[in-house]
């Protein structure tokens, strides 16, 4: 079965093509049914395939497609790595992906441009899935531009309202930057190890001495390309902006599946960030710093979709945490979790922003609990669940990385803690503005509030079991259960530490969280439900710290000072002096002198015949005594 | 009698009547002269015992296409000197031309003197000889030539038509 | 009538083409009649028909009578095709003067 893998971006790739081919001539209502059974039937075979490997699959399986480029002694197959970390990718992907493309239909349901939306979306899963399967980084990075395309395309969906437009552009520009900083690692992998291929690498770099430059090298700019596509300091700020596309993309696409891609190829290359600690402490402070800044941020934006997204580039602040301090499995398990929940909170705050008519703003929200029932309930669990709430999933992936930093260091524990709590707070505060007390909204929007059609609530419902019973893959060791993820992980990576914290740490760990969450949901109740706090109207009202945090420490606007201005300027410069005044005057000066020259000439063809005929014999005769004397 | 004597007798009278084409005056004293240095041309292909050509030659040139240009002449009345003639310095221009364009073709063949002759059979002119040439080796060139008068033919005719529609 | 070949050197006959090749190519600057431009170019077609007669006949070789056969074929397809052009032209600019055909310029 595994030889089938091929089948599993096939799917989504044929839908692309169907409905981007067939476009209006599809009937309306066909376009998001085939791309969802499209991805579907990737979700079966890959499930299939998933549990062929778990059963038995010890060996990682490749399977090659095609020879592709092949030039010398470089050989570069099509193919795909069939192990056990790019099926649980695999599943994620196919899985939530399936689930975000049948809420689309019930939540795209207004809109015109239906075959466009789901060709792109169906896209997006392809080139997932290559990024995903890739036997080797060329491929990998194939699959890492589409999906920079899909993403583009998809930002600027609604492409005739320009602020979004250029959303799309700095999203696209954002992680061209980061590209680079992966095209370059990719190269320095060749030139270092003699090959593309992960198994090969990964082979000569098991013999590698530790910390040597060349791979601390490879592990930086790796980690650039990363921080790009998973938006992390300093290229974090497209993301947010990215809330501009349709909200199931922001689900599917930046919030579970491609801003992990990071976090997925530094899991696959972590025989080299094993062989550089260097590299790896700097991932883990870029991380903690990344899900510190992006949470205080995420305490005073009041548009329900930048909260969630800077919600996003905090956790994945967490995932690269933990990264840093070399605990693989546990950033993959909380990338699970993390589209789990991350997707149903976006999926829910979708249902309500669909239910508000458009409406985004928390503070015209309230009281939503119900007229949405469904949505509520699965908002909440999504809520509880980041929160870091047992039984839900975020508890146990959050509890992991919590502990796993504690012994790496205590100082990055606490900023981390603190982070955790920051996230509950913010969350908490989504949670009871948007479902609690008096209705803010107009008077028309009252009257078209309705609770979503089960294409939408489906999704949710499925999101929410999985978020809630998602955790239990990787329960700590105290509880003495198996730690499923990362017995499955094992044969992908190389020199894990085992060894957890102690019994005592891990206990006082929990009732801690458990304690300082509920003190949170008490503490943030009775300010927004009972006191009835609202955020300021406007942010010019705001002092001191609060203003910083309500825009964003201002980093748009350092960005724009002190990278934008000045390529601004200097490319007007550039226009105007060697473009327009010297590469301009020399291609046009040549056309206009030969034109001048043209018309001095144009004047010997007199159109009398004798003169012709003259100067031909002329010409003879010269061509002949040439001839005699040459 | 010098053997030499009947080349160098047609090469003066065909000289002789070549300039006079030039220089006639009359248009019709131009045609005339041309019919004149064309027989002379006629004798040097029998002199070369081309006889085949000599009387192909005199078929078409002196025949067919001289009786053209007289048909010519008389259809569009150009018995008298119509042509105002071109300055002095054209002429000189064009004669030194033309005598510079002599100097270098004879400069540039003296060396066919020193060509062997490959072989001095001399029958190779005669009908059979050239018959068998044209109907053997040359045989598609031959047929081609037989389509390429009937164009010129058809479009002699479209062209001489009045108001082509 | 061997004699001939025997008496008279190629480059006598070389020497005649070339001069009423000459003549022919002076006629055409010479001359502004456009019937007349045509018998001179006639008149070069024909030195060089003689020319390559002469070659044929010194090195017994029938090809350059053949292509002579072609040549007078082709002068006649073009004097028939020319002459008629020539017709047309005065019938309509009531002129063969060519240096009055000089519309086609700048």
């Amino acid at each position: 079965m595994v030889q089938f893998a091929w089948l599993i971006p096939m799917f989504p790739l044929l839908g692309f093509l169907l409905i981007g081919l067939l476009n209006k001539r599809l009937p309306v209502s066909l376009s998001g049914g085939i791309a969802t059974l499209m991805v579907f039937l990737s979700f079966v075979v890959s499930a299939v395939i998933f549990r062929e490997v778990a059963q038995d699959g010890s060996v990682p399986e490749r399977v090659v497609l095609f020879d592709w480029i092949s030039v010398g002694d470089l050989s570069i197959p099509f193919s795909f790595l069939i192990d056990r970390l790019s099926v649980i990718m695999l599943m994620v992907v196919t899985g939530v992906g399936s689930l975000i493309h049948l809420y689309s239909i019930g939540y795209m349901h207004h809109e015109q441009d239906h075959p466009r939306y789901f060709s792109y979306l169906n896209l997006f899963v392809f080139f997932m899935l290559l990024l995903v399967l890739g036997s080797n980084y060329i491929v990998m990075f194939v699959g890492w531009e589409g999906v920079g395309l899909c993403s583009y395309l998809l930002i600027g969906f609604w492409f005739k309202n320009i602020d979004y437009c250029n959303a799309a552009k700095k999203a696209f520009i954002m992680n061209r930057i980061g590209d680079l900083g992966l095209l370059l690692g990719v190269l320095l992998i060749y030139n270092t190890f003699g090959s593309f291929g992960f198994r090969e690498v990964f082979e000569a770099a098991r013999n590698f001495p530790e910390n040597s430059e060349a791979v601390t090298a490879i592990c930086l700019l790796l980690f650039v390309g990363a921080m790009g596509k998973s938006a992390q300091i300093p290229l974090y700020t497209w993301l947010p902006d990215a809330m501009a596309g349709p909200t199931p993309v922001s689900a599917l696409i930046h919030a579970a599946t491609m801003v992990t891609a990071g976090i997925y190829m530094v899991v696959r290359s972590n025989v080299l960030y094993v062989l550089s600690p260097g590299a790896s402490e700097i991932v883990a402070l870029v991380g903690l710093a990344t899900a510190f800044f992006a949470a205080t941020i995420g305490l005073k934006q009041n548009d329900i979709k930048k909260v969630l997204a800077y919600s996003t580039v905090s956790q994945l602040g967490y995932m690269f945490v933990a990264l840093g301090v070399g605990a693989y499995q546990t950033a993959l398990f909380h990338v699970i979790t993390h589209a789990f929940f991350k997707a149903l909170l976006f999926l829910g705050a979708g249902s309500v922003i669909h239910a508000m008519s458009g409406e985004q703003d928390l503070r015209r929200m309230g009281g939503l609990k119900k007229v949405l029932p469904i949505t509520h309930a699965t908002f909440l669990i999504g809520t509880l669940a980041i929160a870091g709430l047992p039984p839900f999933a975020g508890f146990f992936s959050k509890d992991e990385i919590l502990a796993k930093v504690w012994e790496h260091s205590p100082i990055m524990f606490f900023v981390l803690a603190v982070t955790s709590v920051l996230t509950a707070v913010y969350m908490l505060r989504l949670y009871w503005l948007t479902f609690y007390g008096e209705f803010r909204g107009t008077q028309h929007q009252k009257q078209h509030l309705h609770e979503s059609p089960a294409t939408m609530t489906i999704p949710l419902v499925v999101l929410a079991v999985l978020s809630t019973i998602g955790g239990f893959i990787g329960m700590p060791e105290v509880f003495h259960t198996p730690h499923y993820l990362n017995e499955f992980l094992a044969p992908v990576m190389w020199k894990v530490n085992h060894h957890s914290a102690s019994e005592t740490f891990e206990f006082l760990l929990m009732g801690i969280s458990l304690a300082l969450l509920l003190i949170i949901m008490f503490a943030t109740y009775n300010t927004y439900v009972i006191k009835n706090v609202m955020p300021e109207e406007n942010d010019k009202d705001l002092q001191g710290f609060a203003k910083l945090v309500a825009n964003k420490y201002y980093v748009d606007e350092i960005y724009e000072a002190l990278i934008t201005k000045p390529l601004n300027g200097i490319s007007s410069f550039v226009y105007k002096f060697i473009d327009q005044g010297f590469i301009d005057k020399l291609v046009n000066g040549t056309g206009t002198s030969l034109n001048g020259l043209s018309g001095v000439l144009r004047f010997v063809q007199t159109g009398n015949i004798g003169g012709y005929i003259f100067s031909m014999v002329i010409g003879i005769i010269v061509i002949l005594v040439l001839t005699m004397i040459l | 009698m010098n053997p030499s004597l009947p080349f160098f007798v047609l090469a003066t009278l065909s000289v002789f009547s070549a300039l006079m084409v030039v220089l006639s005056r009359k248009p019709v004293h131009s045609v005339l002269y041309l019919i004149f240095c064309f027989f002379t041309i006629g004798g040097h292909y029998l002199l070369l015992n081309a006889q085949f050509l000599f009387a192909v030659h005199i078929i078409v040139y002196a025949g067919a296409i001289m009786v053209l240009f007289l048909f010519t002449l008389m259809f569009i009345n150009m018995n008298k000197e119509l042509e105002p003639h071109k300055s002095n310095l054209l002429k000189g221009a064009a004669t030194i031309a033309a005598g510079c364009l002599l100097l270098v073709l004879v400069a540039i063949t003296k060396g066919a003197e020193t060509l062997p002759a490959i072989s001095k059979s001399s029958d190779i002119g005669t009908v059979s000889n050239l018959g068998k040439a044209l109907y053997g080796q040359y045989l598609l060139p031959f047929e081609l030539i037989s389509i390429l008068l009937l164009t010129a033919m058809v479009g002699a005719v479209m062209l001489g038509k009045k108001d082509v529609e | 009538m061997n004699s001939i070949l025997q008496v008279i050197p190629l480059n006598y006959y070389v020497a005649l083409a070339a001069i009423l090749f000459s003549i022919g190519v002076m006629g055409v600057m010479f001359r502004r009649n456009a019937i007349i431009v045509f018998m001179c170019i006639e008149l070069m077609l024909n030195a060089v028909n003689m020319l390559l007669t002469a070659f044929s006949t010194y090195h017994g070789d029938a090809s350059g009578q053949v292509m002579v056969f072609f040549i007078m074929a082709v002068a006649a397809a073009e004097v028939a095709v020319g002459l008629a052009i020539l017709v047309m032209i005065y019938n309509n600019i009531r002129t063969v003067d060519i240096n009055e055909l000089n519309k086609l310029k700048w």
